[in-house]
């Protein structure tokens, strides 16, 4: 089944084209990579299909349903989530309450039963509690709950934002650099991780990376950005040994000789 | 279990106090009362504008206008109509407000829902600005509000004001409504939406991204903090007996905004403590106004000197305190506790 179909996507901001007609269709259960050299547009793509960005032309589908003018909070309902290049936890709240968040888009009480804690409200709060630990305990921070996010070591916040981002009880997962700033031996837990994620949470998942060893690794499928546009598309296999993407990462030796 | 016992504890607490307060109301003399009585409208002051500024991020600076409309709609409303005739001498009263009155309590609550609606009205707008840019924006409408219940003579009476208002403010209104709003707006913010208005002040793209609704949490915290500015107003006007457009000025917001710096943006404790403080605080310095002599040179008393100490005061605390005289902590029962079996406490975040 098709999960997410965008079409065409541009984005211009003033005379510059940071996503020139991009276009990409997952299915339900992909593990796809998103990646290009620095400044290609991959987190513009992002910050597009989250609404936080409004694009000049295209269309975005999820689950049927066109999103291209939703707000980012509607998509985020709709389920998708994300993950940002730069940690972006709440960092005064504690690591539940980062977690808990995520879940007040699902509350059903307004805001009177929430202040004078009436039994409907009370149920609620009980059950984000328990599913939060839940979690933090699939991501191993259970221990850690009651720390101000702030205080969690840099891998751990990683942890914490995906459980976060989880939390929302997304399709898409949408995983922005997630081994940033990462040791091999982290990564090699990341690469677990998210494949463990990906199956028990019957995820979708679309990651942009740099590290190739991660992408190469868990990815099915690649998508390859140069200056907005795609220049490949395929298996980590293909990818690699595509002349196109060999040019965009290392420049070609030979350009200065001839001219 | 611990929950169950902080909810007894504060029972007993409240008990003991509002004992406090009918003994105080019988007992004590006039000015003392009065000055309780300003401590208990700056806590509701303080408290909810703390909830704008400090939980959702909010730099507001609309306080005064809020306030402003709650003093107007409930005074109008409570005034006999006899009362009304006398003040309104230049140009009458507008038809159905120059008939009604009612009780105290219904007025107070209409004008706090008015105050509400403007916060309503300002907040939803406003929102697509942050930062600086909204303080100027609310700062912009609190003078707007003032500018025009001084031209709105048919309805304010104008920099005339209202005078002769009844003094139906006790002991049992300012602080019933000062713990109604401490209550409110504490359960608020440990509530569901209290974490989405944190998570908005901490960072709003990620609030976003996981689904929390900027525009209705941001006018959720202006809607709920303008209703209690303007009970706040309300109260205030029939305890000082008059009010007029211009008591409503940006030095009454900066001193709101004084309570909740000196307090810690984010603490309703700190902001309690130092409602209450700055209200003994006001009349202590009034010292400083009378004309006094320092070895025989003589300084003439000069209005307005208190104000001089307390930007003194600010500027020490933003360059010494800037969080405030206990930070974003706040008072629990398990806190309490430990400190006096001289356990180490956890400090923060608890019933």
């Amino acid at each position: 089944m098709e999960l997410l179909k965008i079409e065409d996507l541009t984005k211009r901001f003033g005379g510059l084209v940071a996503v020139n007609r991009f276009s990409l269709s997952l299915s339900q259960g992909d593990l796809a990579g998103l990646i290009g050299p620095n400044g290609a547009g991959k987190t513009t793509i992002f910050n597009l299909i989250t609404g936080v960005y409004k694009p000049t032309e295209g269309k975005i589908i999820f689950m049927n349903k066109d999103i291209t003018q939703k707000k980012p909070h509607q998509i985020t309902a709709l389920g998708i989530a994300r993950t940002f290049q730069n940690i972006r936890l709440f960092s005064k709240l504690s690591v539940l309450d980062n977690v808990k968040v995520a879940f007040h888009l699902r509350l059903r009480s307004n805001i009177f039963a929430a202040v004078f804690d009436t039994p409907g409200y009370s149920k609620q709060e009980l059950e984000m509690e328990a599913k939060a630990e839940e979690l933090l305990k699939a991501v191993g921070l259970l221990e850690l709950k009651n720390e101000r996010a702030s205080a969690l070591p840099y891998g751990h916040q990683r942890k914490l934002e995906i459980a976060r981002a989880l939390a929302t009880q997304p399709k898409l997962l949408l995983l922005d650099e997630p081994a940033a700033g990462m040791n091999p031996e982290e990564t090699i837990g990341l690469m677990r991780f998210i494949q463990k994620i990906k199956e028990d949470f019957d995820l979708t998942i679309l990651l942009i990376e740099h590290d190739m060893k991660v992408v190469m690794g868990i990815c099915e499928k690649i998508t390859v950005l140069d200056h907005g546009s795609v220049i490949a598309r395929g298996t980590p296999e293909e990818i690699q040994n595509n002349p196109e993407v060999i040019k965009a990462y290392l420049g070609t030796g030979g350009v200065y000789a001839r001219s | 279990m611990y929950k169950k016992r902080s909810f007894w504890l504060t029972v007993v607490a409240v008990s003991l106090f509002f004992l406090f307060i009918y003994v105080a109301q019988n007992s004590l003399d006039a000015y003392i009362i009065r000055i309780l009585n300003v401590a208990a409208i700056y806590v509701i002051l303080g408290v909810s504008l703390n909830l704008i500024n400090g939980f959702t991020g909010q730099f507001s600076l609309g306080h005064a206008g809020f306030m402003a409309i709650g003093a107007y709609a409930s005074a109008l409303l409570y005034m006999s109509p006899q009362l009304k005739a006398m003040n309104f001498f230049i140009k009458p009263l507008i038809w159905p407000l120059s008939e009604i009155q009612m009780p105290f309590f219904p007025a107070l609550l209409i004008g706090g829902l008015l105050a509400a609606g403007a916060g309503f009205l300002v907040g939803a707008p406003c929102l697509r600005v942050k930062g600086d840019y909204l303080a100027i924006v609310t700062y912009g409408f609190s003078e707007i509000i003032r500018v025009l219940f001084n031209n709105l003579q048919s309805v304010t009476n104008g920099p005339l004001g209202l005078k002769g208002l009844p003094t139906y403010t006790n002991l049992w209104w300012s602080w019933g409504w000062a713990i109604f709003t401490i209550f409110f707006i504490k359960r608020l913010i440990d509530s569901s939406y209290g974490r989405a208005l944190k998570a908005i002040r901490d960072d709003e793209s990620a609030a976003e991204a996981m689904g929390v609704n900027l525009l209705y949490h941001k006018t959720l915290a202006f809607v709920v903090g303008a209703f209690f500015a303007g009970i706040a107003g309300g109260l205030l006007g029939s305890l000082v007996m008059t009010i007029d457009p211009n008591a409503f000025n940006i030095f009454l917001t900066f001193q709101i905004v004084l309570i909740v710096l000196l307090g810690g943006l984010g603490s309703i404790t700190g902001t309690v403590i130092m409602g209450a403080a700055m209200a003994f605080l006001m009349e202590l310095l009034r010292a400083v106004e009378v004309p006094m002599n320092f070895f025989g040179i003589t300084i003439p008393g000069i209005p307005g000197m208190r104000m001089l100490i307390f930007s003194i005061i600010l500027m020490i605390a933003v360059l010494f305190f800037r969080r405030g005289i206990i930070g974003d902590r706040e008072f629990s029962w398990e806190g309490f506790i430990s400190f006096f079996k001289g356990r180490p406490s956890r400090g923060r975040e608890g019933e």
